[in-house]
């Protein structure tokens, strides 16, 4: 069998918002993906809000960040139907996408349902798929939420994980429908990553 | 400060391979030398995951996501005439490792003016926009995992990493593929750029795999009396488990 050389990965810059996130920042260009993963009118009694920031070393928030979310229904299902534009036609897509340089605080939040488990291994979460300038790969973490604390122990990658780290996979439910994940690059905090 | 070369290596071709060599074509995430790499890369080791979590699905884009102009980017933007610069074809294949085609493959790309100037709200590069010309595009592989695209030629343009650094001319590609572990974002190249050996993140890639980020010239996809043409394949992670042909 053929094995050909991957393709190097390289920073997406600080200028990919015209591209990939046009419409989010006003640029006149229509976005396929943004911060609904779901139709919020068809979903609206089960609609979850996910926020965060994307912080350095330092602990500061990265204004050039471009973050996507891949999650399943609320029946643990991911979508296969091809999405499509303008969005909403499709009342769950499970894709998401934002850069974080529109908000004051540099902050993102993704309006969503809460995924149903995808194994009986598996714990509800979100796939998180990360870019940013200074980056030069793509990252690839997880998101859990707090509130789902048995299926969270039960959950055979998270439970793989050092039990002094976990913490940084979890999103924080902050009220009723609101969860805060913050992916902290570096530092005592810093996310587990994956190697995909 | 002194001016200062990077690496003064030019990039070597594959057959330089040798065993010292790390395996990986990736940029180590580390990579001082590009400086907003210091706070903003992991530290801790990354997690090894069970192959089912790689091969996870990504969603899929559909025909309506794709506008008429969207692969043309020397008319999607046009307001009162052709955009400034020269006009160049780009195509190329999106496979895996094992040579397979990858059909359906959303890529998006974008890049710098014929001047060097992005059209970013935040650009400071002080060189002229062109009204025509966002500098924008998206496309969907065909069944053969092809794509192509006209655009301007990209400047090059200088940015603050270091004493009078610049960019090589490039083009930035975002590519979904069908699994989880094919999510690419990249840049390609142009051949027998001098700027190369002065470039921390074209050289952040190990040597032996650098001349894949660098599109051909390929007469062969020239349009006579209208546009150059680069080849530029894109090759994603292959899959683990056995191919059943």
């Amino acid at each position: 069998m053929t094995t050909l050389p991957i393709t190097p990965s390289q920073t997406v810059g600080p200028f990919f918002a015209y591209g990939l996130t046009a419409h989010q920042y006003g640029y006149d260009f229509n976005s396929l993906a943004e911060g609904e993963l779901v139709d919020p009118i068809a979903h609206s009694a089960e609609l979850i809000y996910v926020s965060g920031q994307i912080l350095d070393g330092h602990g500061q928030p990265i204004s050039d960040a471009m973050i996507e979310c891949w999650q399943a229904d609320t029946q643990g299902q991911y979508s296969s139907e091809p999405i499509a534009y303008p969005p909403h036609q499709a009342s769950f897509t499970g894709f998401g996408r934002l850069g974080t340089g529109t908000t004051r605080t540099n902050q993102f939040t993704f309006t969503t349902v809460k995924p149903g488990s995808t194994a009986t291994d598996s714990a509800p979460h979100i796939n998180i798929i990360l870019f940013l300038r200074g980056s030069l790969r793509t990252l690839y973490t997880r998101l859990y939420f707090s509130d789902e604390p048995e299926a969270n122990n039960q959950d055979a990658l998270l439970c793989s994980v050092d039990a002094e780290r976990r913490h940084t996979l979890i999103a924080r439910k902050s009220r009723e429908g609101h969860y805060q994940f913050d992916i902290h690059l570096q530092g005592s905090d810093e996310t587990v990553f994956f190697d995909l | 400060m002194e001016p200062k070369i990077v690496e003064t290596d030019k990039p070597t071709t594959a057959s330089g391979f040798n065993q010292s060599v790390p395996l990986s074509n990736h940029p180590l995430h580390l990579s001082p030398e590009y400086k907003s790499t210091i706070l903003r890369s992991p530290t801790r080791p990354l997690m090894l995951v069970p192959d089912q979590m790689k091969n996870l699905r990504m969603p899929v884009f559909g025909d309506s996501c794709i506008g008429p102009l969207d692969h043309d980017l020397t008319k999607n933007a046009r307001k009162n005439g052709e955009p400034i610069g020269e006009r160049i074809k780009v195509v190329g294949r999106v496979l895996d490792a094992s040579g397979r085609p990858l059909p359906n493959v959303l890529v998006e790309i974008w890049q710098a003016n014929a001047a060097g100037r992005y059209i970013h709200k935040a650009e400071i590069h002080d060189a002229p926009l062109d009204p025509n010309f966002l500098g924008a595009g998206r496309l969907l592989t065909d069944a053969e995992g092809r794509y192509s695209f006209y655009t301007i030629k990209p400047g090059a343009y200088p940015w603050g990493n270091h004493y009078n650094a610049w960019r090589p001319n490039h083009i930035h590609f975002s590519v979904i593929g069908p699994h989880l572990d094919q999510r690419l974002v990249t840049q390609m190249y142009f051949p027998g750029d001098p700027l190369f050996a002065y470039d921390p993140i074209f050289q952040s890639v190990p040597k032996h795999a650098r001349e894949l980020l660098i599109a051909r010239f390929s007469m062969d996809w020239t349009e006579p009396e209208f546009a150059l043409a680069y080849e530029f394949n894109i090759v994603l992670n292959g899959r683990n488990q056995t191919p059943f042909e």
